[in-house]
């Protein structure tokens, strides 16, 4: 160890003890000075800009499509739809896990906002007033948008399903015709129905969750250089290795002649993962033979990517002893018109959808369905929370129901570590008692509650949830000791305002015995950074974390090689720089140590479901919510928000915080809000304007975001993700907070002022009428 | 399209000139001619905040701001803190208190909370809530950006002269 110290110029910070310090992040002043170069903000030389023309109609057979209005305007480049994308790329579809979507519309349209034709133009206002001179004819079809309704009816969104095979987790896709359903993921645990029949006590509830999305304030962004002899792509991304296969696909080109440079991201939140505009902005610049930029307008997020809508039916039998003894969950997804990663969700998340509970009859239906809105992808949680709203209401209603304490009757079905998860695989790591202990003493739950008088009432909920991350996935990682001993990391995890370059930096500090300031991370270039699968689903810390650290330990090992090599006695305290100078007789070479790493993974077994190892680490999340109910008007305050989550050991605490504040405050604007309204398939509320997300007053008054001090035995430095688990509880602790309050129960988000008020309303016997 | 028109105006101290159309808002002046990109469109609709540049000393949304009106002014943005030697109290702030995650909208509030301070040299939370509503955060990173204000507030007062 002692050769890898080092000394003098490397900067003034500590050194030791890299993880577990709260380092400011990496970026920082680059952040803060506006230098920071993001896509969207980007040009490059001789660069057109495109502008998209999009479908008015939700279904419909495209009759024509007159460009030549556009085509005559002066300043514009040219034209483009599927005939012209066909002659550059014959077969051009798309998709992580099918390859349904077109690069421009193909003969049909499947939802309004579809992009149909592409004016380029290197000046935007041109390509924009040159768009508005575009018109379209469709044959309109019936159309389906709701999720439960789309698994019978007889409009099918595409005719055949062409499944990609690009992922481990999704070989068993097949082929199929005449259905919406993209995927339907099984669990059979037990018997369910016998064991539901012999129940004390029976529940049975619907819930429903709305059409959110991510709103990245930078919108998505792609330029594309393409020459004959090889394609760059600079592209706002949350995965440029998978990028990467897909452009190279679509050219039937080796990978290296296709690189993937993606700058500082202005967030993701899933929405900037997979395959988005790239495809598109590929072939804008085969055909133009020059580079061309896409970028989204924030209007035009709402036709890009969202959340899943979706339906949770769930069913459970209870004891006489207040224990669950069966329990059936029944969840639709609406994916929208093109799978993206739609089907991943619905099994990831599948796999716990009936909860932290030990139950020993389980039975889970998960259904990726087609419709014909905007497509659903991965949304900070990858579909967890959508669970979670059901199976933590669901849960609360039955203690009420039962008239018994919502804590105890949660502690008493809680998941045990040792005991086997619902799929098989036996929990360890996931401290689900410990986060509900805690959640419980800062919301000082054994204390007496004011319940409030007058027209405000005041109650308090909970929830705790668990998810599996995403398995088998690769990461893969490089460290870089130059001879004058700094260090370069070379790794694909895209930093898109977690933190990450700053954690795996410390991570390289801690290996290497170096201050985590002086580590460089490099800008992700895939003809730079090795293979990561993306950066979702909070793999990355675990992941990349383990081929970070084999990377470090790789180069120190190296080190130590190079000083036994060069006569150094074992222990000796020279500098680096001087090793590389005895051996290369002055400052030249390098040290390049390498990490790979992919879990164990066992596929859930056809039928059943159930793997004994379906998961690489368990993250467990808690949140408790007081708010304060107006009866006259319905508007809910949240007054105290707590939320607590097991990360294992925080590599820098200050950030893993404000990942845990970000993220339940995220999800408080997916509760009490925010929602896409549509008609017909068009989105009435394309603009923030008329979208509201969270600001400075929606943040309550009170609230703590902590972790819970645990080790993940598995993970590197003990420590697991954190991007997504503040999010899970959020929604059901609010609406059993307001249950606690004005006895109503709301079983579809998001929980406004109306639908709050038509609930007290009803429950009045004074309903309101419908709209 | 209409004709381009010549304007003279001052940024971040310095006098220059620009043609700009008449559709040209301040953003695509900044980013097109000066290759200034801390000012960004995002909204396009003056509520998030993170196209903000001061105008005359004043905070302006610089996606709906025309160029044209620049025209004679002084125009600041956020680049104009970027110095060899030290940062702005307000900048140090937020690093030392993390309040930033992707950093798309960290500019705008740099400027914001700049002229917070002008206003209000020692604000309390509502002062802070109340002033910074234009600005948004999708990252949601508020907790944080409210520790920032305070700090910048003291890291102010302390470089004062007395």
């Amino acid at each position: 160890m002692a050769t890898t110290t080092m000394t003098g110029d490397q900067g003034t910070a500590k050194v030791g003890a890299q993880v577990g310090r709260s380092v400011p992040r990496l970026e920082a002043r680059d952040k803060v000075t506006g230098r920071a170069e993001y896509t969207h903000t980007m040009r490059i030389p001789g660069m057109l800009t495109a502008k998209m023309f999009r479908s008015t109609v939700a279904h419909g057979r495209i009759k024509s499509v007159d460009t030549s209005a556009a085509k005559k305007l002066p300043g514009v480049f040219a034209v483009v739809t599927i005939e012209d994308v066909k002659k550059v790329i014959p077969d051009p579809y798309y998709g992580p896990a099918f390859h349904d979507q077109p690069i421009l519309a193909d003969g049909k349209v499947r939802f309004v906002g579809e992009p149909v034709a592409v004016v380029l133009a290197y000046d935007p206002h041109v390509a924009d007033q040159a768009v508005q001179l575009i018109t379209a004819e469709y044959e309109e079809l019936p159309a389906v948008y709701d999720e439960v309704d789309a698994l019978t009816s007889k409009v099918y969104v595409h005719d055949v399903l062409r499944p990609a095979g690009t992922f481990a987790d999704l070989k068993h896709l097949k082929d199929a015709k005449d259905t919406n359903m993209a995927l339907d993921y099984r669990l059979r645990r037990g018997d369910f129905d016998k064991a539901y029949a012999a129940a004390e006590h029976k529940f049975e509830h619907v819930f429903t969750t709305q059409k959110v999305l991510h709103l990245p304030f930078e919108p998505h962004a792609t330029i594309a250089d393409y020459k004959d002899t090889g394609v760059t792509l600079h592209t706002a991304s949350q995965g440029p290795s998978f990028v990467r296969t897909e452009i190279a696909r679509l050219l039937g080109w080796p990978e290296n002649k296709v690189r993937i440079k993606v700058p500082y991201l202005g967030s993701g939140y899933g929405g900037k993962l997979y395959i988005k505009l790239e495809a598109l902005a590929l072939a804008l610049s085969m055909i133009a033979r020059r580079p061309v930029k896409v970028a989204l307008t924030f209007e035009e997020l709402f036709y890009q990517i969202t959340k899943h809508p979706s339906t949770f039916r769930i069913k459970s039998g209870i004891d006489k002893n207040g224990k669950i003894v069966a329990r059936k969950c029944e969840v639709y997804w609406n994916g929208g018109a093109y799978a993206d990663i739609g089907p991943r969700v619905t099994q990831k998340s599948g796999l716990t959808a009936s909860g932290p509970y030990d139950i020993d009859n389980v039975w889970i239906d998960s259904y990726a369905v087609y419709t014909n809105v905007t497509p659903a992808g991965a949304l900070r949680g990858f579909g967890v929370p959508q669970l979670v709203w059901a199976y933590e209401s669901h849960t609360d209603m039955i203690a009420r129901e039962l008239k018994l304490d919502p804590v105890e009757f949660r502690r008493k079905n809680i998941m045990r570590e040792g005991r086997p998860h619902t799929t098989g695989q036996v929990l360890k790591d996931a401290a689900c008692e410990q986060v509900m202990d805690t959640v419980l003493d800062r919301m000082k739950w054994s204390q007496p509650f004011d319940k409030g008088t007058g027209v405000v009432k005041r109650g308090r909920g909970f929830g705790i949830a668990i998810k599996a991350v995403i398995t088998p996935t690769t990461s893969v990682a490089i460290v870089n000791v130059s001879a004058d001993g700094s260090v370069t990391l070379y790794c694909g995890t895209i930093d898109m305002g977690q933190g990450s370059d700053t954690a795996m930096a410390q991570m390289v500090g801690e290996v290497l015995n170096i201050p985590t300031e002086t580590v460089r991370v490099v800008p992700r270039d895939t003809d730079v950074t090795p293979y990561d699968m993306g950066t979702l689903g909070s793999r990355s810390l675990f992941h990349m974390g383990h081929a970070v650290k084999r990377a470090a330990e790789d180069a120190r090992d190296k080190l130590k090689a190079l000083a036994r090599e060069v006569g150094e006695p074992e222990g000796s305290n020279t500098p680096i720089r001087e090793l590389f100078v005895k051996r290369y007789g002055m400052q030249a070479g390098n040290v390049i140590g390498s990490g790979i790493f992919k879990p164990d993974y066992i596929p859930p077994a056809p039928g059943t479901g159930l793997s004994e190892n379906v998961t690489a680490f368990w993250m467990v999340s808690g949140a408790g919510a007081e708010v304060e109910v107006d009866t006259e008007t319905g508007h809910v305050k949240v007054t105290k928000l707590v939320n607590v989550v097991d990360v294992g050991k925080a590599i820098n605490p200050k950030i893993v915080e404000t990942q845990i504040s970000g993220a339940a405050l995220m999800q408080l604007g997916f509760t009490m809000f925010e929602k896409m309204h549509l008609d017909g398939g068009q989105v009435t509320n394309a603009s923030l304007a008329d979208y509201k997300i969270p600001g400075f007053h929606d943040v309550p008054v009170v609230m703590e975001n902590l972790h819970v001090d645990t080790n993940q035995s598995n993970g590197p430095f003990g420590a697991k993700g954190v991007g997504e688990v503040a999010t899970f509880c959020v929604s059901p602790a609010i609406a059993n907070a307001i249950d606690d309050a004005v006895g109503v129960r709301l079983m579809d988000l998001p929980l406004n002022p109306e639908a709050v008020f038509r609930a007290l309303r009803a429950n009045a016997g004074k309903p309101l009428e419908d709209e | 399209m209409t004709a381009a028109r010549t304007i003279n105006f001052t940024l971040n101290g310095m006098p220059v000139t620009a043609d700009v159309k008449p559709h040209h808002n301040l953003v695509e002046l900044l980013q097109m001619q000066f290759s200034l990109t801390g000012a960004r469109e995002s909204c396009g609709q003056g509520l998030c905040g993170c196209c903000t540049v001061l105008v005359d000393g004043r905070a302006v949304s610089g996606c709906l701001y025309l160029a044209v009106f620049v025209d004679g002014a002084e125009v600041t943005t956020v680049e104009s803190l970027d110095t060899a030697t030290t940062l702005s109290p307000v900048q140090e702030a937020f690093i030392e208190t993390g309040a930033f995650q992707c950093g798309y909208c960290t500019p705008g509030f740099i400027l914001m909370v700049g002229q917070l301070l002008d206003a209000h040299p020692d604000p309390d939370d509502h002062q802070i809530r109340h002033y910074l509503t234009g600005n948004l955060c999708r990252c949601a990173t508020y907790p944080e950006v409210i520790e920032a204000v305070k700090l910048a507030a003291k890291k102010r007062k302390a470089a004062a002269p007395a």
